[in-house]
């Protein structure tokens, strides 16, 4: 049985990281009441879970890191808090993220950006920062995240924990604010694999609410296995290029060296269309925003900002000062990519595309190949203000992420060392609902690899 | 003028289903409740949540389809059509684009001027509707109401196959016909469950290609069709014949002026951008959910009416109108069966039955079963027609039983000779110049006899036998 007393704590002593978005008084008084309600019979009992704030709660408010939704308080909870709390977890507290989970550095934030675990001067990765800095500051077990792009594995890489994301439609997205519904998933951040595993169990599995949900069974665990004996791990080599940093190219050769060690097979493979898959994201992405943020117009919920004389400037003067610049980028290009005459040449071409892309991955794996191991971010965390002026090189730190939600598949991020005392993620990508076999596979490579040793 | 002119009309209409709840959750679809009563997370698009379609409104919108002889395709697809408005809470409206639930249809009705009309029906699509905007509840301020938002829709889209107004008031007239019989919608024009828009062209007789068109929207009363299509014309036979030209815009209908505006460009030029509703899978229907749909559509109006024809030997227009619904439609046909009299049931039905109905809510306010009744006790003798009236009017307004109804009201014919010759004793006394005059060879003066016999009688005399009775009491 945890003491909300001691989790509160732990919380409160990461203020600095400005991770969390809930009040201490608030946070404290919440896990009071919802450890004396807990039920002691979950698989969870007691485990604070931190949950990124584009995911409805009714414990506390949900504003997607943005100004548009300040002081907005859900009247019902997602479907994964539910589950969370039916298995007797305890929600600690909303963590600060891109504005509506666009970026890769959380320093979109209306509510200032979170400060790396390891390094202040550097970002913790985005869009969920604010969950990986709790995760990897150590102020809670796990934590939710949420995925368009590698929102939760970029995060996970560069704060040196674990991240997964579950194949598209493992996890019901019912209360999941939306970005691009098409990619969107609710994801996981663990110190281990197992922490993040079982967590992504308990909130896995279908869901009347969610018409994109598969109708499943939750995830079952496997076991740690002995060796990775009979396992064919592929190698893009689309995502080893020459320019790669040589100590992310050094971390890797060491973790497929031991996962040849256990026993895996390795091989090179191709997956032909990743060049395109960054430009495919920043269309489709987009234009799913573009209409999914069209509801926050200030009518029903959400401040309302003022010098509204019609409609029109209604509209104008509440989503002109109450979404960042960030976000007015995309929505301007998603409404562009969608308007008639532009249509065909963005975004059905994108589709075409991703489909592409999507068949890619089916080739590898009808080949025989059961996973693909890659970095996960091209290089460790960058420095707060690095990328800011320049959107293209901060959407590019999604690279080898950005193809796993383009095709629905389920892939993890571990921990694999580190550079000059920065983290580096190494990423298995899975088969669709496969994610049993990933998660052993994780298992393995995490008992050997040195994690916080220098690559 | 119009002479020389040809209207090209089509027809966009929207038509409610009947469902308990909305088209994407479970919120009830009930009218008249208090504002923003029947809501949700949903159908208020909160941010996370997330559409469930309806299986009962895609199974409703399939027999629509069928009944207008679409073809359904086995996978449709949801788009999302993007627009800001209050009234609309996730900046779009869940719909179909490129690939709708039905298409290539037709709708057959009766034009005064060309005979039978084979309509074409483009599409048929499901979508969702949108809030309530309520401009004149207070000062200054719009209010909104989302009880309606989300309620399931189908938008049925015409040809331009129409040529007048009265056309398109006669089409929209046989489609209403059509949801009714198949139970899919209500079609109250006055609750907005069955709405219409027109595109409206006109063209020099004789031309082939199509002109530019306008929308004409706001025609909120099914009495307004013909009226604002008319004026729509005329505007546009009147501008071509000055010289003008007719550009592309939406005309709202003002029923107080009878009259066309043209709406606001800034409430309009919306550029949609569709694209395919990520929230929901393609909709892909079995063979087997289609050919359930089939099954549970009712005999439709055309079928009916020509087998009434058929089978009870109706006149076509008698047939015509004893299908007019599908209520009185299954009324006529339990009373012609019952009573064996189908003919009668279809004169009883058409004015007494019909009548009543129109002054009492459409209420059909005696049964078949009392009907037939009242048809037999005519039939047999019992009751003369104008005493069967009284007996109608009687159970219509208290119920009960015919014959005893009949009895108590003494409207019982007398059939008894006795009696009869009683009562043409007491009339040929009375009127003794007339009795000379037929004698003398005015026999037209009979049915005067028997009126006043029947007079005498209080209408009780069997007027068969009171004419045989006065004929043999007459005779030289």
């Amino acid at each position: 049985m945890s003491d909300a007393k001691a989790v509160a704590d732990r919380l409160v002593k990461a203020k600095r990281l400005n991770a969390l978005l809930t009040p201490p008084k608030e946070l404290r008084k919440s896990l009071n009441t919802q450890s004396a309600e807990a039920r002691p019979t979950g698989v969870l009992y007691g485990m604070p879970v931190a949950v990124k704030d584009n995911i409805c709660t009714l414990e506390f408010t949900t504003t997607c890191g943005s100004r548009i939704l300040e002081g907005y308080r859900s009247p019902y909870e997602a479907t994964a808090v539910a589950k969370l709390k039916a298995a007797g977890a305890l929600i600690a507290g909303k963590t600060n993220c891109d504005e509506f989970a666009m970026g890769s550095s959380t320093e979109h934030s209306a509510y200032g950006r979170v400060i790396h675990p390891l390094d202040k001067a550097r970002v913790p990765g985005g869009s969920s920062g604010g969950s990986a800095a709790l995760v990897g500051a150590g102020a809670v077990p796990a934590a939710l995240g949420s995925e368009t792009g590698g929102s939760v594995r970029q995060p996970a890489a560069f704060c040196g924990v674990v991240g997964i994301k579950p194949t598209y439609g493992r996890v019901s997205r019912y209360g999941l604010v939306a970005f691009g519904s098409s990619l969107d998933q609710i994801g996981v951040f663990g110190r281990s694999v197992h922490d993040a595993a079982r967590v992504l169990s308990v909130i896995s599995g279908r869901d009347p609410r969610d018409s994109t949900c598969e109708d499943r069974d939750p995830l079952r665990l496997p076991t740690v296995p002995e060796s990775l004996q009979g396992f064919v791990v592929g190698l893009p080599k689309e995502y080893f290029p020459p320019e790669l940093d040589p100590a992310v190219r050094r971390a890797c050769d060491r973790a497929i060296r031991m996962m040849k060690e256990l026993g895996a097979a390795v091989r090179e493979v191709s997956l032909p269309h990743t060049p395109y898959a960054v430009p495919t994201y920043y269309v489709i992405a987009p234009a799913e925003a573009s209409s999914n943020l069209a509801r926050y117009d200030g009518v029903r919920y959400g401040p309302r900002f003022n010098g509204a004389a019609d409609l029109r400037s209604l509209y104008r003067s509440t989503r002109g000062q109450g979404f960042g610049p960030e976000v007015r980028r995309r929505i301007l290009i998603g409404t562009y990519v969608l308007s008639s005459g532009y249509y065909d040449a963005y975004y059905r071409r994108a589709q075409q595309m991703r489909a592409l892309i999507a068949q890619d991955f089916r080739n590898v794996f009808d080949r025989g190949v059961d996973l693909l191991f890659t970095p996960t971010v091209p290089s460790p965390a960058f420095k707060a203000g690095e990328k800011l002026a320049d959107p293209i090189a901060m959407y590019m730190s999604d690279i080898f992420t950005v193809t796993a939600n383009l095709a629905g598949l389920p892939a993890i991020s571990l921990p694999i060392g580190r550079v000059k005392g920065l983290p580096i993620g190494g990423q298995l990508i899975g088969q669709a609902f496969l994610e049993d076999e990933m998660i052993e596979a994780a298992y393995a490579l995490e008992r050997v690899v040195p994690a916080t040793d220098e690559a | 003028m119009s002479h020389a002119w040809e209207t090209i009309i089509g027809l966009e209409t929207h038509v409610q289903l009947r469902t308990k709840s909305k088209m994407f959750c479970g919120c009830s679809t009930a009218f008249g409740a208090p504002p923003n009563t029947q809501v949700c997370p949903v159908c208020l698009g909160l941010p996370g949540a997330l559409p469930m379609p309806n299986g009962a409104a895609i199974g409703l919108a399939v027999r629509g389809a069928l009944a207008l002889g679409c073809t359904v395709h086995p996978k449709s697809v949801f788009a999302r059509k993007n627009y800001f408005y209050p009234d609309l809470p996730k900046g779009y409206q869940i719909s179909q684009f490129d690939q709708p639930l039905a298409t290539n249809g037709t709708l057959s009705f009766l034009s005064a001027e060309r005979g039978v009309v084979n309509a074409t029906i483009v599409r048929l699509h499901i979508e969702e509707d949108a809030g309530k905007s309520i401009h004149d509840r207070f000062a200054k301020a719009t209010a909104v109401d989302l009880n309606r938002a989300g309620v399931p829709l189908v938008e049925i889209v015409g040809g331009p196959d129409l040529r007048s107004p009265a056309e398109a008031r006669a089409y929209l007239q046989i489609l209403k016909q059509l949801l009714e019989y198949i139970g899919i919608s209500d079609c109250d024009m006055e609750k907005g469950s069955l709405r219409v828009d027109a595109n409206v062209s006109v063209r020099r007789a004789g031309e082939t290609a199509l002109n530019t068109r306008t929308e004409v929207k706001n025609i909120n009363s099914f009495a307004f069709v013909e009226k604002a299509l008319t004026v729509e014309r005329d505007r546009q036979i009147a501008l071509v014949e000055s010289g003008g030209t007719v550009t592309q815009q939406t005309m709202l209908y003002d029923s107080k002026e009878n009259s066309v505006r043209p709406q606001r460009s800034k409430e309009e030029s919306h550029d949609y951008r569709y694209f395919p509703e990520p929230d929901l899978p393609a909709l892909v229907l079995t063979p087997e959910f289609v050919a359930e749909q089939q099954s549970e559509l009712p005999e439709l109006p055309g079928a009916k009416r020509d087998r009434f024809v058929a089978s009870y030997g109706l006149s076509k227009e008698h047939a015509t109108v004893v299908t007019a619904t599908r209520t009185v439609a299954d009324y006529f046909e339990t009373v012609a069966k019952t009573s064996a009299e189908p003919q009668h049931a279809a004169n009883w039905v058409m004015t007494e039955a019909l009548a009543d109905a129109k002054d009492h809510g459409d209420q059909l306010r005696v049964s078949p079963d009392a009907l037939s009744q009242i048809i037999g006790l005519v039939k047999g003798g019992t009751l003369s027609h104008q005493a069967a009236k009284r007996v109608f009017a009687e159970v219509a307004a208290k119920g009960g039983d015919p014959r005893a109804l009949a009895e108590s009201l003494g409207l019982v014919q007398v059939g008894d000779t006795n009696v009869i010759a009683g009562w043409v004793t007491e009339v040929l006394a009375a009127h003794p110049s007339e009795v000379e005059r037929y004698k003398k060879g005015e026999t037209k003066l009979l049915p005067f006899f028997v009126g006043q016999l029947m007079r005498a009688s209080k209408g009780k005399a069997d007027p068969k036998l009171a004419q045989r009775v006065l004929e043999e009491k007459l005779a030289p």
